[in-house]
């Protein structure tokens, strides 16, 4: 696994950022969080008895430029709810959200210009190719199609994907090739702020191990904020600089790895392990997670 | 101008990616297009049977022209739906354009696919009754019907495509009934005024009742569009009213999906 990006890959992002001033995202301004999360919650009505059911509750957050921020939590907690309610893709019910200074109700085109999202499921046109599917996400971002064909090409074959590849349906690809072809489009975008919502759940040990290297490049090369909502605690230990676990939708603790692993040993006499200290503010086992994921809880 | 640019430059997105979705389902495509043309085809034998030109070519027109027109309407209501059976309506709904020019592709795809399809049909029908006299037609007429017409569909269609974002699981069957309603009420294959008196009061919403009616006075009678005002300005009203108010329904629906969570929702 190389340790950087393939030189045509920076060359070919600068090359096709041609896109005009009113679509390229503006340069975000070094001062302001990368992400600024306060006070938000969020209710859904559920039910017949139409009961508001809190998913967020009082959750703040600060990433700052060049971070990656990991959220744990059980099935259930709030960490999708929360990368959808920085994403656009549902309103905030209370507190406000911004994006390197850009508040993401009041400037929702400028904010949607500098953020892009993996979830857990690939979402495709499954009929159409991988090259099919990202010259779409291109376009809708502005970006010329020639110019982003050799970029997606580049980043797929970084992610292991050959350009023999590009051009089938993406139904015949496995769960974990789509899954890359899912964070080439993220990445052909070239976003400010990526979100990550368990990028890597499902995946064989290969290409999870793929996946993360490639998230530390995208960090490294790409000047990336990066949030990772992940189930995996070796993964948030080796990705993330924070660490934020959401326990029934509130923050309950947020810390470096090392933090977490310290304050769980010294304030509840736990072993200094991240798996410690999410069972300590979950206030359940992974095997209760795990039972969770298997009935198909949502979140 | 160029964020103009950049609007019709991800407008042109939806009509490439829909242009693929048309070729990787080209099989679905071909089994459609041969149920329109043995539909079209086993109306019009109904005038034949009668052995009355004028009702072969008022069925005809009936056919042909409902299906223009259905085509329309139906990848415009599925604009929604199409990506929620996929799986990628958060993607585009976070993509940064507007729902006007998202939705601009969409139609203007349907309106290129709609007139290719019924174009197949046309050339089959008139293979199949190749002494049909058409030499008092107005094509001129017919053209600026259907023209007009385009407009008022679209703006139905923009309202239908709201269903399958306020109904996740619905949807897609309330859009399927509204079309259905059109049929029954604009008077495809017959006249409205067989219709019972609240059903006529229906037909007069329809935009599909004046397009039938002035294409079948166009074609039929060779009536110019001067004679035909009164067909004409129902559908002027309807494509000016129907569009932006599609367009401001579709943003507040978009608004109570978000409020409501309704986006997440595959399948």
């Amino acid at each position: 696994m190389t340790a950087t990006l393939d030189p045509q890959l920076k060359t070919t992002r600068r090359a096709s950022d041609d896109r005009p001033a009113a679509a390229r995202p503006a340069r975000p301004a070094a001062t302001k969080p990368a992400l600024l999360i306060e006070h938000v919650t969020k209710r859904f009505t559920v039910g017949r008895k139409r009961k508001p059911v809190a998913a967020i509750t009082d959750v703040s957050l600060r990433l700052e430029r060049g971070e990656i921020h990991g959220v744990l939590g059980a099935n259930g907690s709030g960490k999708s709810t929360l990368i959808r309610l920085v994403s656009g893709l549902l309103t905030l019910d209370e507190g406000r959200v911004e994006v390197f200074g850009h508040d993401i109700e009041r400037d929702e085109m400028a904010v949607k210009r500098l953020i892009n999202r993996v979830s857990v499921d690939a979402a495709f046109f499954k009929k159409l190719s991988p090259m099919e599917n990202l010259v779409f996400a291109a376009r809708l971002y502005g970006l010329d199609a020639r110019a982003a064909k050799p970029q997606a090409i580049a980043i797929l074959e970084r992610l292991g994907i050959a350009q023999k590849r590009v051009g089938r349906p993406v139904e015949q690809m496995s769960r974990g090739m789509q899954q890359k072809v899912a964070i080439a489009r993220a990445l052909l975008t070239s976003p400010s702020l990526l979100l990550l919502d368990e990028p890597t759940t499902g995946l064989d040990p290969r290409s999870k191990l793929d996946v993360q290297s490639f998230i530390e490049e995208v960090r490294n090369s790409h000047d990336a904020t990066i949030v990772l909502t992940t189930h995996d605690l070796a993964e948030a230990e080796r990705l993330c600089s924070r660490i934020s676990i959401l326990n029934d939708g509130r923050v309950v603790a947020e810390d470096t790895p090392e933090g977490l692993k310290q304050l769980v040993a010294t304030r509840y006499g736990e072993a200094p392990t991240l798996e410690s200290a999410f069972m300590t503010w979950t206030g359940r086992s992974l095997d209760d997670d795990v039972e969770e994921d298997q009935s198909g809880g949502d979140e | 101008m160029t964020t103009v640019a950049h609007e019709l430059k991800a407008s042109y997105a939806f009509i490439e990616r829909n242009f693929f979705l048309t070729r990787r389902y080209w099989g679905w495509e071909l089994a459609f297009l041969v149920y329109s043309v043995a539909g079209a085809l086993s109306i019009s034998l109904i005038g034949a049977d009668q052995g009355s030109p004028r009702l072969l070519l008022t069925l005809m027109v009936g056919a042909i022209f409902w299906n223009y027109l259905s085509v329309v309407f139906g990848w415009i209501a599925e604009t929604i739906e199409i990506e929620r059976w996929e799986g990628t309506l958060e993607y585009t709904m976070m993509a940064p354009i507007r729902r006007s020019t998202h939705l601009l592709g969409s139609v203007l795809y349907a309106m290129a696919f709609g007139l290719v399809h019924t174009a197949a049909i046309l050339v089959v029908l008139f293979l199949f009754f190749p002494n049909m006299d058409l030499s008092q037609a107005n094509f001129a007429t017919v053209g600026l019907f259907m023209l007009l017409g385009s407009f008022s569909i679209v703006g139905l269609g923009i309202l239908a495509a709201i269903l399958p974002l306020l109904y996740v699981e619905r949807g897609a069957q309330m859009a399927w009934v509204l079309q259905s309603l059109i049929l029954l009420v604009s008077g495809v294959y017959y006249s409205v005024d067989v219709l019972p008196g609240w059903m006529r009061a229906i037909s007069a919403l329809s935009p599909a009742t004046y397009v039938l009616d002035g294409v079948r006075r166009g074609l039929i009678d060779g009536a110019p569009v001067t004679t035909l005002l009164g067909e004409v300005w129902p559908l002027v009203v309807m494509g000016i009213v129907l569009i932006p108010a599609g367009l401001w329904a579709f943003g507040q629906a978009e608004r109570y999906a978000k409020r409501t969570g309704k986006l997440k929702r595959v399948g």
